[in-house]
């Protein structure tokens, strides 16, 4: 066991670092990021397109597509040096963690050369649309059709909670093809250009009141053929290619709520006595760090996984779990800490700038996204566990026939 | 980084799973915890043929110069296996304390009895109720007090302390200092008793002193710091015990409920049931994970070493409790029986977690050093 890089790798650490230090604000020296409107959207794609111009930029993607061309250990590198800095990458998440792979695995060369240096460089932004109205966690439930219509595709519905539709140019959209087969076989997955009269986003107001969200209707938007991903028919395989990218590019980042937490244990006093006294706080530091180290030495044990040639699996779906949970829990533990004040969110007068009061309310959400608490355990359960699946109704059934409840 | 056991440190974990799957059955360990045996003497005798209490021990004292990583895989295998055998009192404890402060003449005496597992030590530290209460560490041992290389006084629970022949001891010495004795428990001034306790699959034990004779560890200087540098090595050795108990505990379960039928399909298709699989899986794999930073840090004697201890520890204590209990609830009523192995990862649960400190004091500890890290 050890954690030494080998010279190669020390080697590029220390390029990202001092690249890092010129061109991005260390995280101790700058709390908070305001993170509002067009401006700051504007700022990322200033950031990104420079990263890319450095070579920083989907290191381990083949340079032709607009890669570095390096290795998964190379992301890793970057990944553990960038979190010391405040960046706003996390417009582009979608984009070059989820859709890039799978264009990568299901594209022409044509279209490969064409899209995705533009998307590794941040000069198109991409999002994912998979989830609907009436299909969430049974996301093969959905509904919004594409039918054949020449050498294009029309494609007709509403797809939900789709993150950064608003600043996106392009999509990868799951759609049904046929209805007549069961769920899971009648599914076509595409890339569509968002920036067409057929596309219009409206944003989702959260219970928290802010609007990360979107809902993306589809009135006749037109898809040629050549941005069709895989088979007709054989969507379901690309689906999965997306999430389960999707869950690795979120298990480094996936919110704890730990390092807040441990910042306010170190500098809170109430009743005139520090918090770091209090055997309560104590007690719950402990346990909540001890899950914030076993994620992370849990992550390291997956990257020496992957960097001996294995696949990261489904085990990725446990970073998101925990995190999850425990960033509700310690939104609450500390709002209940602060006594009646706790309710204050005014960011003068609430600790940590009302931290805590704005996760309260945007935790529950953390929970849902990118696949919920309940989907997560099923993962689990049966890709890493091997437990059987529950009985379906819906098995075997065509698509069309399948009950949908009161409507 | 390579953050996983080498090929050769798995090839022992390999070696010893399938020596412990044919040599400890829960057969073994029911053979234990039905009678009055303090442990399985057949079982000990094969593990110390196989070099495990020698493994750490330095070659010139009779030992294999292996180190903590190795001991760490074998510490696992015991824990799945619920081994009924002296092996943490007398090698992560006593073995470790007189290698790692022992005067040479000491290391001569002990350790190749130690290795050649014909000496069992254990370490005698706790004296009575209590763990940590209103912030403060309890068990500061005013219960065995030295005077002119005697012992006074009274400790339990002591781990195989009636079948240990010596035990690494804590008292207070005249001028209120806590300071490490090795004493002869074979005395007659020691009075040694059996306590029943939750597994007795282990065996626990009160120790008398009166007057009883005692060389200091080491140099004399051996106290407070040193004691808890042992702690830490033991928990994460410990924690290695408790995942292997975690992982046993958890497919048996799993295998249980796979079979067993209930409304015409297997218990585990039910979300119910499986929920709570992929909660034990989490603990387990944030403890594993854990219990890996501990062996790291152990093993290259790292500076994050004591908040590495106490986080291995917490973490396989939680995942231990949490995955034992639950196996009951998914084994339904069988998993209440005396015949159902359920009840022997949950007694060793109970003992593992009250070895080397309870839950409560292990918490307190990482809050400690995680505030006062940089």
């Amino acid at each position: 066991m050890d954690f030494e890089d080998t010279p190669e790798l020390a080697d590029f650490r220390a390029r990202v670092r001092s690249w890092l230090d010129a061109n991005a604000v260390r995280r101790t020296d700058q709390l908070f990021m305001s993170m509002e409107g067009e401006e700051a959207f504007r700022e990322a794609k200033a950031w990104y397109k420079a990263k890319a111009d450095a070579g920083f930029a989907c290191l381990s993607w083949p340079s032709e597509y607009g890669g570095a061309g390096l290795t998964s250990l190379h992301d890793v590198v970057w990944a553990q040096e960038v979190e010391n800095y405040r960046t706003r990458d996390g417009y582009f998440v979608i984009g070059i963690g989820n859709c890039g792979p799978a264009i990568q695995h299901f594209s022409t060369e044509d279209v490969k050369r064409e899209l995705l240096p533009r998307m590794a460089s941040a000069e198109d932004v991409w999002c994912q649309l998979f989830s609907e109205p009436s299909a969430g966690s049974d996301v093969a439930g959905l509904r919004t059709r594409a039918e054949r219509d020449g050498d294009n595709w029309k494609i007709n519905g509403q797809k939900i909670w789709t993150s950064g539709a608003q600043y996106s140019d392009y999509g990868v959209v799951l759609t049904r093809t046929d209805p007549d087969v069961s769920k899971y076989r009648g599914l076509t997955l595409f890339m569509i250009d968002m920036r067409q009269p057929g596309v219009e986003v409206r944003p989702i107001k959260q219970m928290d009141g802010g609007q990360h969200f979107n809902e993306v209707y589809f009135q006749d938007a037109i898809i040629p053929d050549s941005y069709r991903l895989g088979e007709v028919g054989g969507g379901w395989t690309g689906a999965l290619t997306v999430l389960m990218s999707e869950r690795l590019a979120i298990s480094g980042i996936q919110p704890t709520g730990f390092p807040q937490f441990l910042d306010l244990v170190r500098s809170l006093e109430l009743n005139g006595e520090p918090i770091a006294d209090d055997p309560i706080v104590r007690e719950r530091l402990a346990t909540w760090y001890s899950q914030y180290a076993g994620l992370q030495a849990a992550n390291k044990r997956m990257i020496t996984a992957v960097a001996k040639g294995g696949v990261a699996g489904a085990e990725a779906s446990l970073g998101k779990l925990v995190g999850a949970v425990m960033n509700q829990e310690i939104a609450n533990f500390c709002c209940q800490l602060f006594g009646p004040a706790g309710i204050v969110s005014d960011e003068n007068l609430s600790p940590e700038r009302g931290h805590f009061q704005h996760a309260v309310l945007f935790s529950p959400g953390v929970r849902l996204a990118g696949g919920t608490d309940e989907v997560m355990r099923n993962i689990i359960a049966e890709q890493v566990l091997g437990l059987p699946q529950e009985p379906r109704a819906d098995k075997g059934m065509a698509f069309k026939d399948i009950p949908t409840g009161p409507s | 980084m390579n953050f996983e056991f080498s090929e050769e440190q798995q090839f022992i974990r390999d070696q010893a799973r399938n020596f412990l799957a044919q040599e400890c059955t829960t057969q073994t360990v029911r053979a234990v915890l039905d009678t009055e045996a303090a442990f399985d003497g057949d079982l000990w005798q094969k593990i110390v043929e196989l070099g495990w209490t020698a493994m750490a021990i330095p070659e010139e004292h009779g030992g294999l110069g292996l180190g903590y990583l190795e001991l760490c895989v074998i510490a696992e295998e015991l824990g799945r296996a619920l081994a009924p055998v002296p092996f943490s009192s007398s090698v992560y404890l006593a073995t470790e304390a007189i290698k790692r402060w022992g005067s040479a003449e000491q290391q001569q005496q002990y350790l190749p009895g130690l290795a050649s597992g014909e000496l069992i030590g254990t370490l005698a530290h706790w004296d009575g109720l209590g763990g940590v209460s209103n912030g403060k560490h309890s068990g500061d041992n005013d219960g065995v007090r030295a005077s002119d290389g005697k012992l006074s006084g009274c400790k339990w629970p002591v781990a195989d302390g009636d079948s240990a022949h010596f035990a690494v001891t804590s008292a207070r010495d005249e001028s209120g200092e806590l300071r490490l004795y090795i004493l002869d428990l074979e005395q007659a001034s020691v009075t040694r008793q059996v306590l029943p306790s939750v597994d007795p699959s282990r065996s626990q034990a009160r120790l008398d002193f009166e007057g009883a004779s005692a060389a200091a560890l080491g140099d004399g200087t051996v106290g407070e710091s040193e004691l808890a540098q042992l702690l830490d090595s033991a928990a994460i050795l410990l924690a290695f015990e408790q995942i292997g108990g975690c992982q046993a505990a958890m497919d048996s379960g799993i295998a249980y409920t796979r079979e067993r039928y209930a409304f015409g399909r297997p218990v585990a298709s039910f979300q119910a049931i499986k929920h709570k699989f992929a909660d034990m899986f989490v603990a387990l794999e944030l403890a594993r994970s854990n219990a890996y930073y501990g062996a790291w840090a152990l093993s290259s004697d790292a500076p994050d070493l004591p908040l590495a201890a106490a986080t291995a520890r917490v973490s396989a204590s939680d995942a231990f409790y949490l995955i034992s209990k639950e196996n009951i609830q998914a084994h339904g009523g069988m998993g209440f029986t005396w015949e159902f192995d359920c009840h022997l990862y949950y007694r060793r649960a109970q003992l593992l977690s009250a070895q080397v400190g309870t839950a409560p004091h292990w918490k307190d500890l990482v809050a400690q050093r995680l505030l006062h890290a940089a």
